[in-house]
């Protein structure tokens, strides 16, 4: 019986990352660090499928994370307690792993759900006009976390139970990429890069772009959604402002940097962006020990300056490079074997 | 009945801000079909050079708060503002002219990211109050109503520069050639209109009136911070779109009904049943609605991709 | 025998301007009919409105019996009209292979699921629609080419490319805008013959926008003359060429050079 070789990556992948997260002794620092890439990786693939491959400005994927975020929080921090009272054992066991899959889930579908009502009206617009809607959209749902007393408010809300591992963070950060890419390396699949080039030209072949573009904005807000539940269970708290459009705006960088329509380059484009602000707190340190005296007082500040770098960096990139750094289509031959890279031409 | 009149006249002081605002935005879709996400903080950064041309000439001229002093602090404002805006378009907008405008509002992101928090790097992060350059009166203060002076001085100075800037658009030939861009770019050039010079045009007038936005909004709200312009910059871009994206007296108009439902939604927010810190949502609550079912905005025109 | 396309006293009108005006047109399931007239006559417009990119204002559109008016324009392509344009639009990120392989969405009997969850089943119907792309590539010597990417096509290759792509959509009838423009005479030949081939070998209906006389004359059973809208001659290409309101409109030097 043959399986299908994305199906097995993703079985081994899942495994080691078992493996590493249980077994793999880490420093707490490093795991942050990991783990944190781990979510991005997931903003960031989900929200390729719709920028990258159905080529649809959204500019509210962080309201979709804030849903997922505050949902499942709310689920395991006042619903599952007040369920299983105190007869259960809810920081361990198996009982805590399955509330937790559940409130995941549960988060992510509400996101979906959003995502629905959302992407069918929004996605008539085109362009700029969908970029600035979705952006209104992402803006109203804060507001309403923000006035929403039950969650904290603008008071924040903290969540109990750090549920969130490694395991969890790279089960379903393999997950996400295998979803994506294999549903747009696909003949299915190839009806949202129809719609991204030509949408005209979609519709003559028979491609409904209504559809693909619902569909595509639903599954990138359901994995925004788990993404945000990670989050929760990772960070502890969350706050309304961390859910804004520069939030959203900073999974865009990750796209855009990474080459829209490239898995590979926008999962390397996340885990650029999420060591980023660690590798500038070092260069200060590194250039002291070099030269031997402090990086002028200016240049330190400014390399803490985290979204003062991301502006710069956006900037350079679109005077320089506006398809990304892998935005041409390339991948590494040898992560793509045999028939992938000759007959059908695909892009990843 | 005065409650409302008190409301309306509030309404109508934050929708001239917005419109001011506004009118960049619409000027520059209009001649460039692009959307300045960096717009917002123009206005921003009129409200700084406001408060250190105030800082300065106040001290320098060892006066107090007066109509001269806020003058000369306004034409400074506008001036250093006009300049910046031109800059940021020849530096990071121009290269760009022929490139998909996805790129050019991506770009536009960067800078409005880049006035921010390089405003946080190099203005300081935390508020600064804003020196009064205005002398204050109550206008008319009873019971139910007050009006100061300046909320007259804020509908007052809009006012002046709409006729001006309807003066500028109809009867001056930039003007002229602006309009004419914003149909048909390539007609317009050879018609022998230098683009690159009106658009250098636009962006500057646009980024004028922003600045002189910043100032009353400082007047009024004397606390500034860098990223102050954020929320102003995008209701007054939904206040654009209301009224119809590209159309000039549609972005006036759409400001002042934005400023005017905000502010009425606010104060008779026990009445709606709607709490008052709902306020922002009231703006993107507008847009969607107009994105959904007049996207050409109310004075706007449907356009079409001709296939 | 019922027409397969039939337009009845269609009218397109965009605000005050009448793009097309009481246009009537009856296509049988084997005819090549030529569509022509001045720049400007509506010759495209009508071609949109059939491909439902625009709602006539009035008249009616029946094909296969079934009324086109008020249907999506993938709905209509399902149903088995297909059509180049007039600026080729090919998918410009994709390759040859790709640009042809994305016109078999429409017939999956697979869809989300079963590309995630990839069984056998799946993978059959890829194999199949990679067989039948192929093949098709290979009928009109497009084959080598496959991985290309289509950006990098000669004119005349793009073109033939976009008709590919019709093709795989397996239609009835065939909707072709100015498919020669810009070709030289060795191009314009094999257009020619391409579009004799397709017609026979896939028993279908074409219809074809043109400019140039000697294609359309050359292999046009029919021929019918908008003007300003209006369809001012129909009949053999000998008839319409002799047609004085149709020189009159503009055939003039054109009929001298063909």
């Amino acid at each position: 019986m043959r399986i299908a070789p994305s199906k097995i990556y993703l079985l081994v992948f899942i495994v080691g990352a078992f493996v590493v997260s249980y077994f793999v002794p880490m420093d707490q620092y490093v795991r942050e660090i990991v783990l944190t890439i781990g979510i991005n990786i997931i903003l960031a693939v989900s929200l390729n499928l719709v920028n990258g491959f159905t080529g649809q400005f959204s500019l509210g994927h962080a309201g979709f994370m804030a849903i997922g975020a505050y949902f499942s929080a709310a689920v395991t921090t006042f619903w599952a307690p007040r369920l299983f009272g105190s007869s259960v054992d809810l920081t361990g066991g198996v009982v805590a792993p399955l509330v937790f899959l559940c409130a995941l889930l549960g988060g992510a579908l509400l996101a979906a759900v959003a995502g629905l009502v959302i992407g069918i009206p929004s996605l008539r617009l085109r362009g700029d006009y969908l970029a600035i809607a979705t952006l209104g959209f992402g803006e109203i749902i804060r507001v309403i976390i923000q006035n929403t007393e039950a969650v904290g408010g603008s008071r924040g809300f903290t969540v109990t139970y750090p549920y969130t591992t490694l395991f969890w963070g790279y089960f379903f950060a393999a997950i996400t990429i295998y979803v994506v890419a294999n549903l747009v390396n696909s003949a299915y699949g190839r009806g949202f890069l129809a719609v991204r080039d030509d949408e005209v030209a979609a519709e003559s072949i028979g491609v409904n772009t209504t559809k693909y573009k619902v569909i595509a904005f639903v599954l990138a807000a359901f994995f925004a959604g788990i993404a945000g539940g990670l989050y929760a269970h990772f960070k502890q708290y969350l706050h309304p402002d961390g859910f804004n459009f520069l939030k959203s705006i900073e999974v865009v960088v990750m796209v855009i940097m990474g080459g829209m329509g490239s898995n590979f380059g926008v999962i390397t484009a996340a885990i650029f962006l999420s060591v980023l602000p660690e590798i500038l707190r070092f260069i200060p340190q590194l250039y002291e020990r070099a030269a031997g005296i402090p990086l002028p007082h200016l240049i330190d500040d400014l390399l803490k300056n985290r979204m003062l770098i991301y502006a710069l960096l956006l900037i350079a990139l679109m005077l320089t490079r506006p398809q990304g750094i892998f935005g041409g289509g390339w991948r590494p031959a040898f992560l793509f074997k045999k028939k992938a890279a000759s007959a059908d031409g695909t892009i990843a | 009945m005065n409650q409302f009149i008190q409301q309306l006249i509030n309404g109508l002081s934050l929708g001239s801000i917005y419109a001011l605002i506004a009118l960049g935005y619409t000027m520059v879709y209009g001649v460039l079909r692009f959307i300045n996400f960096a717009h917002g903080d123009i206005f921003m950064l009129g409200a700084y050079v406001g408060l250190y041309a105030g800082r300065t000439l106040s001290s320098r001229m060892h006066t107090g708060p007066s109509v001269l002093l806020a003058i000369c602090v306004l034409a400074i404002s506008m001036i250093v503002c006009a300049i910046v805006g031109v800059v940021i378009e020849r530096l990071a907008y121009a290269p760009l002219r022929n490139r998909p405008r996805l790129t050019v509002l991506i770009t536009a992101i960067g800078v409005s990211l880049f006035l921010e928090y390089g405003g946080q790097q190099f203005l300081g992060a935390g508020p600064e109050n804003f020196p009064a350059i205005l002398p204050r009166y109550e206008v008319l203060h009873t019971a139910t109503l007050s009006i100061t002076s300046n909320q007259l001085i804020v509908l007052t100075v809009t006012v002046a520069l709409l006729i001006a800037l309807t003066f500028i658009v109809l009867k001056t030939k930039l003007g002229t050639a602006m309009r004419a861009l914003s149909f048909n770019p390539t007609a317009a050039s050879l018609m022998g209109i230098n683009n690159n010079v009106v658009i250098s045009f636009t962006f500057g007038l646009g980024s004028a009136l922003a600045a002189a936005a910043g100032i009353l909004w400082a007047v009024n709200y004397p606390s500034i911070n860098p990223l102050m312009g954020l929320l102003p910059g995008i209701k007054a871009f939904v206040a654009a779109v209301l009224g119809g994206i590209g159309n000039i007296p549609g972005a006036a108009l759409g400001g002042l009904i934005l400023g005017v439902t905000e502010t009425l939604v606010v104060g008779y927010s026990d009445r709606l049943h709607i709490p008052p810190s709902y306020r922002d949502a009231v703006a993107f609550v507008v847009l969607i609605v107009i994105l959904l079912f007049k996207p050409s905005g109310l004075l706007g025109k449907a356009g079409s991709e001709k296939v | 025998m019922e027409p397969l396309l039939d337009l009845r006293d269609c009218t397109m009108r965009f605000g005050g301007l009448t793009a097309v005006s009481h246009l009537s047109l009856s296509i049988a399931s084997n005819d090549l009919v030529g569509l022509i007239g001045p720049n400007g006559a509506g010759k495209t417009t009508v071609f949109n409105i059939i491909t439902g990119i625009y709602e006539p204002t009035s008249g009616a559109i029946d094909f296969r019996g079934a009324s086109l008016i008020g249907q999506r324009a993938n709905a209509i392509a399902a149903r088995g009209v297909a059509r180049t344009f007039q600026n080729i639009r090919l998918f410009a990120s994709l390759t040859v292979y790709d640009n042809v392989r994305a016109a078999f969405t429409m017939h999956l009997r697979h869809g989300i699921t079963h590309a995630l969850w990839r069984g056998k089943s799946f993978d059959k119907e890829e194999a199949e629609i990679k067989e039948k792309v192929l093949e098709t590539l290979k009928i009109f010597r497009l084959e080598k080419l496959r991985s290309v990417s289509c950006k990098s096509l000669s004119y005349g290759d793009q073109r033939r490319l976009e008709i590919v792509r019709a093709l795989a959509t397996q239609p009835k009838l065939l909707l072709l805008d100015e498919p020669a423009a810009g070709m030289n005479p060795r191009e314009k030949k094999d257009l020619m013959e391409l579009i004799q081939f397709v017609k026979e070998k896939y028993q279908i209906a074409v219809l074809l926008v043109e400019h140039d006389m000697k294609v359309v004359m050359g292999i046009c059973q029919r021929v019918a003359v908008l003007d300003y809208g209006s369809k001012i001659a129909e009949g053999t290409p000998a008839e319409v060429q002799k047609n004085p309101k149709v020189i009159e409109a503009y055939l003039g030097e054109e009929a001298a050079k063909a």
